[in-house]
């Protein structure tokens, strides 16, 4: 556990737990990721409340560690938000309200909208978002690399070992699964057949030799997403109370 | 100095601020984001020890006098470097501009070293300026903002050949400490402002110059470790990662302090508090004190008396030439270079890849 950031419990209910519609699109935004942290929104604690009317239209609240935190990103959870939520069969509407951010009105405006990110911050932004988000994909890839190669290294795999494994002769587990979804998201090789170690750029297959490095800056992304994700969990929790429930764990 | 097991620490803290954020400041207008700004800084000091959290009325603007007392009296501060930060479009007179640090170096001599700042879309009226500013204050150092917005220009980086000629005129002038913020930043809005590779390209070709990248880079600490990697002149400014991670994420902190002794090297680490979002004082301890927590951490580099003498003070005190007390000072073997160590970790082509 971690000292001085005490565990209290969380002020708001995310959902109605006897309304199974609310409990479906909660549920959807569990496919909703900070794409810079590469978690969860809803386990991130960022989804302040959902709810679904009478008359099928999904509430949705966000909130997110800091009034400055990147609108990029903001903007990007917010539309995934609103299609994950549109996307739930009975709901008839998506309405998503990011709170407490210096970019709200625009942010919610433009994906209310519908419009792109350019034309939600006019005259600020001249790029859309594709390429940013496949950056963030891409050190996706490289830390979850790391969860998967660390634990069969520490369990005895030789380096010729897991520079031979493919995909379908590695153990199978949770991390594995994310891995590999990552890597269909970018269009990277994720069959049986293709191997566990490959460049994110390329595609290209990891030579023994090019190996230990790989694994080295497989290590250093994920430290660096987890570091990344433990200073936003903390800044959320001194926000609003949250529960901060992942700690400081591996 | 912070004295702990007969060893004697000498501090410089490399990135501190002297603001004024309290709401008399506040430009009329955008009061919303003078009041966000510094609440986002608050929010930050949530990570530190309970026991050294302000209230948000002091935290806006605690006064000279409390800062002489945290960083000299109790802090064990020997230097502090003052990094400048304008935001002028949100504070009347500025959150805290060369000019207000600069009276207290005046006041208080040898406490305190202000750095400048340049922006190469100034032309030759910065340089002008520059020039000027280089001579008022003695400059050795500057704080670069590559992500500030101007007259519509949405930020610039360090390889536009405008800034090729400001890093000339640094050079030229003695000023050899170029700080980089590479950290958060809000706008320009679909940019990734963390991006390092002017970094690296400009460390390549002006290899006399220093560059101080603040904040590792976070959130991609990855990326710049990757960079500072291949460049000798690159060095790590710890501000936030001690403040932001050591009491508030302890294991996590060690993954990255690991991280970065492996990838950059206790040779080019340098301390800064980040004062006033947190004080000196449990960060110095704290340091001091630290190890990894266990042993799954054995395949990062060690870490001992020498390495925290290094990063708390001596790596700065070597790059703005500031006097070390003797018995501060570590013993110098005669077979070993004292200045940068030239040895790359890995082939800058392999690394690339």
């Amino acid at each position: 556990m971690t000292a001085g950031l005490e565990t209290k419990p969380a002020p708001i209910t995310p959902q109605d737990p006897h309304d199974p519609l609310s409990a479906a699109v909660l549920a959807a935004l569990d496919g909703v990721r900070d794409p810079e942290l590469d978690e969860p929104v809803t386990t991130l604690g960022f989804v302040s409340s959902c709810a679904v009317t009478a008359d099928g239209v999904a509430e949705i609240r966000l909130r997110l560690p800091t009034y400055f935190c990147a609108p990029n990103f903001a903007f990007l959870m917010v539309a995934d938000a609103y299609d994950a939520a549109s996307a739930v069969p009975g709901v008839r509407r998506a309405e998503v309200v990011l709170e407490d951010h210096f970019a709200s009105t625009e942010i919610n405006d433009g994906v209310a909208a519908r419009a792109g990110f350019v034309q939600a911050f006019d005259g600020e932004a001249v790029a859309e978002l594709g390429d940013l988000r496949r950056d963030f994909l891409r050190k996706a890839v490289w830390a979850g690399t790391d969860r998967v190669a660390r634990p069969l290294a520490a369990a005895g795999y030789t380096e010729h070992q897991l520079a031979a494994l493919s995909l379908g002769q590695t153990p199978d587990s949770r991390d594995l699964q994310r891995l590999r979804a990552r890597r269909a998201e970018l269009g990277l090789p994720d069959g049986d057949d293709d191997p566990l170690l490959l460049d994110p750029a390329t595609g290209q297959a990891i030579g023994i030799e090019a190996l230990p490095l790989h694994l080295r800056r497989a290590r250093l992304t994920r430290v660096s997403l987890d570091a990344n994700s433990g200073i936003c969990r903390g800044m959320l929790h001194h926000r609003y109370g949250t529960v901060d429930e992942r700690g400081d764990t591996e | 100095m912070y004295e702990k097991d007969g060893e004697k620490y000498f501090v410089v803290d490399s990135h501190m601020h002297y603001w004024d954020a309290s709401p008399e400041n506040w430009v009329p207008g955008a009061e919303q984001y003078a009041k966000g700004w510094i609440e986002c800084f608050h929010a930050y000091m949530g990570l530190a020890p309970e026991n050294t959290h302000w209230p948000i009325e002091k935290f806006m603007n605690y006064g000279e006098e409390t800062m002489m007392k945290d960083l000299f009296e109790d802090g064990y501060v020997d230097v502090g470097i003052f990094q400048s930060t304008y935001l002028k479009e949100w504070y009347t007179t500025g959150f805290n501009t060369t000019e207000r640090n600069a009276q207290l170096v005046e006041k208080y001599p040898g406490k305190f070293i202000v750095n400048g700042r340049w922006d190469p879309r100034e032309g030759d009226a910065g340089i002008k300026q520059l020039e000027e500013d280089a001579k008022r204050y003695n400059l050795k150092g500057v704080k670069l903002y590559t992500a500030e917005w101007r007259e519509g220009s949405r930020g610039w980086t360090l390889k536009d050949p405008e800034a090729f000629r400001f890093l000339e005129k640094s050079q030229e002038l003695g000023i050899k400490n170029i700080h980089v913020h590479k950290g958060p930043t809000i706008w320009p809005l679909d940019k990734d402002a963390f991006d390092v590779s002017d970094v690296d390209q400009a460390a390549t070709q002006f290899q006399d110059l220093n560059f101080i990248v603040e904040h590792v880079g976070l959130p991609r600490i990855e990326d710049f470790c990757f960079m500072a990697t291949q460049e000798p002149n690159v060095y790590a400014g710890l501000s936030v990662v001690l403040g932001g991670l050591m009491h508030a994420r302890p294991k996590f902190f060690a993954k990255v302090m690991g991280e970065l002794l492996f990838w950059v090297g206790e040779d080019k680490m340098t301390f800064g508090s980040d004062y006033g979002i947190w004080e000196p004082k449990w960060q110095v301890e704290g340091l001091v004190a630290w190890d990894y927590p266990d042993d799954t951490y054995s395949d990062y580099p060690r870490v001992n008396v020498a390495t925290k003498k290094k990063i708390l003070g001596l790596n700065a005190a070597k790059l703005y030439d500031i006097e070390v007390p003797l018995e501060c000072r570590l013993p110098v073997p005669e077979d070993e270079p004292a200045s940068q160590d030239d040895a790359q970790l890995v082939d800058a082509g392999e690394a690339r890849r």
